[in-house]
C-alpha cells in the first residue's frame, strides 16, 4: 500500500477543522452580535441558525477526532498544553449549546438570562479558541507576551466570527434585521483584519524555519498571492457591504461568500508555515502518527462515510434555503 | 493546599461523563418513542392526541440532546487533557472506535435533528418520518460505538504489544469482545426503560393536573406497558452480564458481592456495612447460599475472594452499595411498572397514589443508571484497560490547582443546567396540559391544546 495515510489524515484533520471554523463561525458570530439587535429580533437571528448549529459543531469533534484517531501523540501534548483554554472553551460551548434550547422554552426573566448567556457562551468560545490557536502558532510557550498575543487573536477570531455572522444575516433576513446586519459586516471587518494581520506577523518570527520559509527566495513567490488575495477579500467585503447598505447591489450572498475565502486564505496560510508539523518544529505528522493498520480501518470507513456526510448536510441546507421568516420549532 | 491531581482528575471526568450519561439514556429510546409517534402520525393524520405528544416530546428530547451534545463534546477533549497516557498506550485502539462514532452516528443524529425540528414545513411528511428515523438510528449507533469502546477497556482482546503500544491485530474481536453483547443490550435496555418511566412520570404527572387530557393518557399506557415487558428481559440480561463479569472480571464480582475470602456457600448480601480494615462485613443481613447458587449454580459452588487480587482489586464499599441502589431501584421499577400495567391490562383509571408514584420515579431510570455504571467503572479499577493500563499511568501532568478550579468550573454548570433542565421539563409538561405557565410573558410557552 504506497498511500501516505498520515499525510492524507492530516489533509482530512485540515478540512474538518476549516469546515469547523466556518460552519460553527457563522452560528457563534450570530451569538456574539445578539446584545447588538433590539429584542425583538433576537428570536429571528437564532432561527436563522437554529437547525445548523448542531452538526456545526459536529465539525469540532471530527476536527479532534481525527487529530485523536490519527496522530494521538500530538493529541494527549496539544491537549495536555491547552488545558485551560480548552475547559474554558468548553464551557462556553456547553452554556451557549443549551441556550439554544432553554431561551425557547423558559419564560420571564429565565429567557433574558438564557439570551444573555448565548451571547457571553458565544464569545467566550471565540475568545478561548483564538487563544488555542494563538498557542499552536507560537508552540505553545508560556508568558506573558505569549497570554496577550493569545488574547489578540481571540479578539481577532471572535471578531472574523462575527463578520462570518453579519454575512449569513444578510443572507437569511429581510428589511431591518438585514441592513443592521449589513453595518455589523463593516464594522466587524476591521476586527477581522486585525485578526489576521496578528497571527501573520507573528507567526513568522515563532520559529527561524517558519521565518525561512516565508522570506527565503523564491519562497515567497509562492506565498504572496495568499496576503494579497485576502487583503483583496477584506476589502470586498467593505465595499460590497457599502454597496448593499445603499441599495446600490442585490448581491446579498457576495460578503458571506468573500468572508468564507478570508478564511480559506489565511487557513491555507497557517497550514504552509507549520506543514509538516503538528506540534511546531517538536513532532511532524508521521511521528505522531497511529499505526498503520488503525490508520487503514478509519480510511475505509471514512471513504464510505465521508461523502455521506456532506450530501445529507448539503441537503440540510437546501432544506432550510432562502429568507427565514419565523421559528417554527417542534411542531 | 496540595489535592490529589489523580483523584480530582478522575473526579472530573466522573462528575463529565456522570453528567453526560443521564441525557444518552433518554435520547437512545425516547428517538424510538418519536419515530412510533412519527410513523402513527403518517398513518392517522387526523388523530389529535399524535400531535400533541409528539409536540411535547419532540422538545424534550431537543433539550435532553443538546444537553448530551455540549457534555459529549467535553468527554471528547477531556479524553485528552485528562488521560494522555491512555491515548499514548491504546490510541491505535481507542481512537478508531471513538472515530466511527463521529462518523456514523454524530453527523447523521446532529443533520437530521435540524430537519426534524424546523423542517416541518418545509420536507415532506415521509422526509419528516425519515428524519426521525435517521435520529433515531444515529443515537443508537453512537452507543454501538461507545460501548464497544468500553467494554474493550473492560475485557480487551485482539490486540498485539509492540514496543509498549498497544495495536489492533483483529477488529471484529475488538470490536465483538467477550462483555459487549451484554453490556451494549443491558445499556439499550436501560435507556429503554428510562425513557418509559419519563414518559410515564411526566404524563402521570399532567394526568393529576388534568385527568381527561388525552395524550397524558396514551403515553402513560405506552410507558408502562413497555416498562413492564422490558424489565424481566433486562433482568435476565443482567444475570447474563453478571456471569459474564465473573468469567472475565472475578475481582469486580467479589467488590460486588462483598466476598473478602474465597469461599463456598456464598450468601447473598442483602445490606451490609463493608469493614476494608478488617476485611469482613459489619452488620451483615444475608440470604444463605444465594451469591453461589446464582453466580454458579451450585449452592456450594465456590467463589473467589478479594485476597486472591491483592493490590489489583477495586475498593469495595463505592461498587457495593453502589450495586445494591441499580438493583433496588430496579426491583421497584418493576413492581410499579406491572401494578401500573395490571390497571391499564383491566381498562381501569389508575388511582392518583398510583400518579404520584408514578410522578416521583420519573427520573428513576437515572438513578439506577448512574449507580449501574459507578459499579462497572469503579469495578474495573486499579485499571483504566483491564490488566493492561492503570489509571495512574494514564493520567496527565496537569497541576492539581489547575484541575480544581475547572472541576469548580464544571459543578457550577452543570448544577445550573440540571436544575435548569428539571425546571424547564415540568413547565413543558403543565403548559401542555393547557396549565398556567408559571410565568405570563412568554409568547413561545401558550397552551399547545389550541393547536389542533
Amino acid at each position: 500500500m504506497a498511500l501516505d495515510l498520515p499525510f492524507i489524515f492530516m489533509l482530512l484533520m485540515g478540512l474538518a477543522m476549516l469546515a469547523y471554523v466556518i460552519l460553527d463561525g457563522f452560528d457563534l458570530g450570530v451569538g456574539i452580535l445578539l446584545p447588538l439587535a433590539p429584542r425583538h429580533e433576537h428570536d429571528l437571528m437564532v432561527a436563522s441558525v437554529g437547525p445548523f448549529w448542531d452538526a456545526n459543531e459536529t465539525w469540532l469533534v471530527l476536527g479532534v477526532g481525527i487529530l485523536l484517531v490519527a496522530f494521538p501523540l500530538a493529541y494527549g501534548v496539544i491537549l495536555s498544553s491547552l488545558y485551560l483554554p480548552v475547559a474554558v472553551m468548553l464551557l462556553g460551548l456547553i452554556v451557549r449549546g443549551v441556550a439554544f434550547e432553554l431561551r425557547f422554552k423558559a419564560t420571564g426573566w429565565h429567557r433574558e438570562l438564557w439570551n444573555r448567556l448565548f451571547f457571553a457562551g458565544s464569545l467566550v468560545a471565540a475568545l478561548a479558541q483564538g487563544v488555542m490557536l494563538g498557542g499552536v502558532v507560537t508552540g505553545f510557550e508560556k508568558g506573558l507576551a505569549f497570554t496577550l498575543f493569545g488574547f489578540l487573536v481571540g479578539v481577532g477570531l471572535a471578531g472574523a466570527y462575527a463578520l462570518l455572522g453579519a454575512t449569513w444575516l444578510i443572507i437569511k433576513t429581510e428589511g431591518d434585521l438585514e441592513l443592521r446586519a449589513v453595518r455589523w459586516s463593516r464594522f466587524a471587518v476591521v476586527f477581522a483584519a486585525a485578526g489576521v494581520a496578528a497571527i501573520s506577523l507573528a507567526t513568522p518570527f515563532a520559529s527561524e524555519r517558519i521565518l525561512h520559509r516565508w522570506f527565503e527566495w523564491p519562497k515567497i513567490l509562492w506565498l504572496s498571492p495568499l496576503p494579497l488575495l485576502t487583503l483583496a477579500a477584506l476589502l470586498g467585503i467593505r465595499y460590497t457591504a457599502l454597496r448593499l447598505q445603499r441599495g446600490q447591489s442585490t448581491r446579498i450572498w457576495l460578503p458571506f461568500v468573500l468572508t468564507v475565502w478570508v478564511f480559506v486564505f489565511s487557513f491555507a496560510g497557517l497550514a504552509y508555515s507549520l506543514y509538516p508539523y503538528l506540534v511546531i518544529d517538536r513532532m511532524t505528522i508521521w511521528q505522531a502518527a497511529a499505526a498503520p493498520e488503525s490508520l487503514h480501518f478509519v480510511f475505509i470507513g471514512t471513504c464510505i462515510v465521508l461523502p455521506l456526510v456532506v450530501a445529507y448536510t448539503l441537503l440540510s441546507y437546501r432544506v432550510f434555503w432562502g429568507k427565514v421568516k419565523d421559528l417554527t420549532y417542534g411542531a | 493546599m496540595s489535592a490529589d491531581p489523580l483523584l480530582l482528575a478522575r473526579a472530573q471526568f466522573g462528575l463529565n461523563i456522570g453528567f453526560h450519561i443521564l441525557f444518552p439514556s433518554i435520547t437512545i429510546a425516547l428517538a424510538w418513542v418519536l419515530l412510533y409517534l412519527s410513523v402513527l402520525r403518517l398513518r392517522r393524520p387526523h388523530q389529535p392526541w399524535i400531535a400533541a405528544a409528539y409536540k411535547m416530546w419532540v422538545k424534550i428530547f431537543a433539550l435532553s440532546f443538546a444537553l448530551g451534545v455540549v457534555s459529549g463534546i467535553t468527554m471528547s477533549f477531556q479524553f485528552g487533557t485528562n488521560w494522555p497516557g491512555y491515548m499514548n498506550k491504546a490510541g491505535n485502539i481507542a481512537g478508531p472506535l471513538l472515530g466511527y462514532e463521529v462518523l456514523t452516528a454524530f453527523f447523521l443524529e446532529a443533520t437530521f435533528l435540524g430537519v426534524m425540528l424546523f423542517g416541518r414545513d418545509r420536507v415532506p411528511p415521509w422526509l419528516h418520518t425519515v428524519s426521525a428515523f435517521a435520529v433515531a438510528a444515529g443515537t443508537t449507533l453512537s452507543a454501538f460505538w461507545i460501548l464497544a469502546l468500553n467494554s474493550w477497556m473492560q475485557t480487551p482482546q485482539g490486540y498485539i504489544v509492540i514496543d509498549g503500544q498497544l495495536h489492533a491485530a483483529d477488529w471484529f474481536a475488538i470490536i465483538f469482545n467477550p462483555s459487549f453483547p451484554y453490556r451494549l443490550a443491558h445499556m439499550l435496555l436501560a435507556s429503554a426503560l428510562t425513557a418509559c418511566f419519563l414518559v410515564a412520570g411526566l404524563s402521570a404527572y399532567q394526568l393529576l393536573r388534568d385527568r381527561d387530557y388525552e395524550p397524558a393518557q396514551r403515553m402513560l399506557r405506552l410507558g408502562v406497558l413497555t416498562a413492564a415487558l422490558l424489565i424481566p428481559v433486562q433482568i435476565a440480561v443482567g444475570d447474563q452480564h453478571g456471569l459474564n463479569t465473573l468469567e472475565h472480571q472475578p475481582a469486580k464480582i467479589a467488590a460486588i458481592e462483598g466476598i473478602w475470602h474465597t469461599e463456598h456457600n456464598v450468601p447473598l448480601l442483602l445490606f451490609a456495612w463493608p469493614n476494608a480494615q478488617d476485611q469482613r462485613n459489619d452488620y451483615p443481613i444475608s440470604i444463605p447460599d444465594l451469591a453461589s447458587l446464582i453466580l454458579t449454580h451450585k449452592p456450594d459452588g465456590e467463589l473467589k475472594g478479594l485476597n486472591e487480587f491483592a493490590g489489583k482489586h477495586p475498593p469495595v464499599p463505592p461498587v457495593f452499595f453502589a450495586f445494591r441502589v441499580m438493583v433496588g431501584i430496579g426491583l421497584l421499577m418493576a413492581a410499579v411498572s406491572w401494578i401500573a400495567a395490571w390497571f391499564v391490562l383491566r381498562g381501569k383509571v389508575h388511582p392518583r397514589w398510583l400518579l404520584r408514584v408514578l410522578a416521583l420515579m420519573t427520573f428513576s431510570g437515572w438513578i439506577a443508571v448512574l449507580a449501574g455504571w459507578l459499579v462497572t467503572e469503579i469495578g474495573r479499577q486499579p485499571y483504566l484497560v483491564y490488566g493492561i493500563l492503570t489509571t495512574a499511568e494514564a493520567a496527565s501532568q496537569v497541576p492539581g490547582s489547575m484541575i480544581a478550579i475547572t472541576l469548580t468550573g464544571y459543578c457550577l454548570v452543570y448544577a445550573l443546567l440540571l436544575l435548569s433542565y428539571l425546571v424547564v421539563v415540568t413547565q413543558l409538561a403543565r403548559s401542555a396540559t393547557g396549565g398556567q405557565p408559571s410565568e405570563p410573558a412568554s409568547g413561545e410557552l401558550q397552551p399547545t391544546g389550541t393547536v389542533y
